[in-house]
């Protein structure tokens, strides 16, 4: 953490606070210091290391003892040149890069990519691979939010105990990955027209046998988080949120509908087989940190709701459109544009081809990344403390934000 | 109450903590490297070349076509073809790979190799224990540690390895009843005129 004399710049540049005023160091006086000791702001670097798994971010944070005066995130130290190797690589070959990118998501991000090059190229999906898709969508987000109510309660202080709960039921739904496409995290399962392997009768008995179970291990966990005193304290009406500046900053996902703003893009868009679902979406009022960890709580539950329903409906047939190669494959020339509702967001890929076996131009529309635009706004006037809760609560991670 | 809501978290963790001795879902952890969970049927880590018959030369399967070096995101399949040919398991002769290295700090066990090889030549394999102690040697698996045998290959992927060895019996028995058919026509052509 490095510390820096705000005084030694002649400006305060993109303050947002224009009323407060710094008095400049006068060099006569013991340790610069004036008589009136208004003191100075000073800066300290939340540097990329975190003791909370957010990965490798810093937070230039201009301190007014603890109260927060200024916030410039510094990110860049996860870029791997995902959109320049996706211009490099052929479209298959771009669909493992994309399971890096989120890297707790990899079939939502598989499921995205694989949607803008059907939309591009006009392929078709079988239905059982859509339910397929819609399967292994649910139990992502499943597995994505309950991993972050862990985190977010180890970045309180509670040393790891809710987060090793939470990847309890983490490792059975990764070890249904596994078993389906042969890694845990990075499945590379979709293609382009379906699915690459087919889910066996097995694999979904075993499946709706884990989210069977789910509901008991979430009302576990709710007695660890919602009526918990010190978790209420740190997280109501902290980081509040308003719609209007959520929609203006293009902010998607569970943080938009924490601000009460209804857009869920399995609603609007109606991907995939969403429309055959039915379930509800959750709307928080207030906007707060807590409003947006319990959106995650109660999104797990209608993911649930999904998940059972798509287990009964889910018809036999094939998985992936025949009429689709494998290899040279040359899409049509024109874009699109993809897009999903994502645990952390709308992850969106546009594509410009140019007729070659290469995109022209492959572009990611990451919703960490753009989430994480408005930290600034949310952080001001709160403590240190409350930083970390906010950050927190904003569900980044760096493969996405930085690509 | 104040205080209500953590006593009743705390609740819970003492539920799990007690409950760990006597219920053995509740203690998960697996002591590696002393027990070890299965992995299961589909578990992939790093490719392997196939070789039938016990012959490592001459029973390996693929025939440098550079298909999979082409496909591979990451590019790290180096495939250099052979000079001369080598019968394959049809009996007919094929370009072979004098070097084939894959680089293990590279590849990304994305298994796309597999699904665009047109001869089943290179599989996934399951090791996952490949630390070694020098930083570039090692890391570089040439021809002669990839190639592993089709009991090997049965032995990791039963199910998988029984599909494939079924479909290159049909494609064998195929290839066997096309003869046949073209010498018909001269055949049945010969005793039409005389009618």
């Amino acid at each position: 953490m490095t510390v820096s004399s705000q005084a030694e710049r002649s400006t305060v540049e993109g303050s947002r606070d224009e009323t407060f005023k710094l008095t400049p160091r006068d060099p006569s006086t013991a340790l610069g210091m004036t008589s009136k000791l208004e003191g100075e702001l000073m800066e300290v670097s939340m540097g990329p290391q975190h003791p909370s798994t957010h990965g490798v971010f810093r937070m230039n944070v201009s301190l007014d003892g603890e109260i927060v005066r200024k916030l410039k995130p510094v990110f860049g130290y996860l870029h791997r040149n995902h959109e320049k190797i996706g211009e490099n690589t052929s479209y298959l070959g771009s669909m493992p890069y994309t399971d890096r990118l989120d890297y707790f998501c990899s079939m939502t991000n598989n499921w995205a990519y694989a949607l803008s090059v059907e939309k591009l190229a006009g392929i078709e999906v079988p239905e059982r691979a859509e339910y397929l898709r819609v399967i292994l969508a649910e139990l992502t987000r499943l597995q994505n939010h309950a991993s972050l109510l862990g985190f977010l309660l180890s970045d309180m202080g509670a040393w790891g105990t809710p987060l090793m709960y939470a990847f309890r039921e983490r490792e059975k739904i990764l070890d249904l990955f596994e078993s389906l496409s042969g890694s845990r995290m990075m499945c590379d399962y979709m293609r382009f027209g379906g699915c690459r392997v087919d889910a066996s009768a097995g694999w979904l008995a075993g499946a709706k046998k884990i989210v069977d179970a789910f509901p008991k291990f979430l009302d576990e966990f709710e007695k660890l988080i919602v009526e918990n005193e010190i978790l209420i304290a740190r997280t109501q009406e902290v980081g509040k949120l308003s719609a209007d500046l959520a929609i203006s900053a293009g902010i998607t996902g569970p943080m938009l509908r924490a601000c009460g703003v209804n857009y869920d893009i399995r609603k609007v868009d109606g991907y995939g087989f969403y429309p055959r679902f039915k379930f509800r979406i959750p709307l928080g009022e207030h906007g707060d940190t807590y409003d947006r960890l319990m959106m995650r709580a109660l999104e797990m539950r209608e993911s649930i709701a999904i998940l059972k329903q798509a287990f009964a409906q889910i018809p036999a047939g094939p998985i992936v459109n025949p009429k689709i190669k494998i290899r040279a494959f040359k899409p049509p020339v024109g874009e699109a544009y993809g897009r999903i509702e994502a645990p952390k967001g709308e992850l969106g890929f546009y594509l410009i081809s140019d007729g070659s076996s290469n995109p022209y131009r492959y572009r990611v529309r990451p919703p960490s990344f753009i989430n994480l635009t408005i930290l600034e706004d949310l952080c001001l006037g709160h403590t240190v403390a409350d930083v970390m809760v906010i950050l927190g609560s904003v569900d980044i991670v760096m493969g996405e934000v930085d690509r | 109450m104040i205080g209500e809501g953590i006593l009743k978290g705390m609740a819970v963790t003492a539920r799990n903590f007690v409950g760990s001795y006597f219920e053995k879902d509740r203690l998960i952890t697996v002591q590696y490297p002393e027990e070890r969970s299965p992995l299961p049927e589909n578990y992939r880590n790093f490719p392997f070349l196939i070789y039938d018959t016990d012959d490592v030369e001459a029973g390996l399967r693929c025939v440098a076509c550079k298909i999979c070096e082409k496909e591979c995101p990451p590019q790290c399949i180096y495939i250099v073809k052979s000079e001369d040919k080598k019968p394959d398991y049809m009996g007919k002769p094929q370009f072979y790979p004098a070097v084939f290295d894959i680089d293990i700090s590279v590849c990304m066990s994305c298994q796309i190799c597999v699904e665009v090889c047109p001869f089943e030549a290179i599989k996934m394999d399951k090791v996952f224990e490949l630390s070694t102690r020098e930083r570039f040697d090692a890391l570089l698996q040439r021809k002669g540690e990839l190639s592993k045998s089709n009991t090997y290959y049965h032995s990791i992927h039963p199910i998988e390895a029984a599909e494939v060895d079924a479909k290159l019996a049909e494609a064998a028995a195929k290839k066997k009843l096309a003869p046949a058919p073209p010498k018909a026509p001269p055949a049945a052509a010969a005793p039409s005129p005389g009618n």
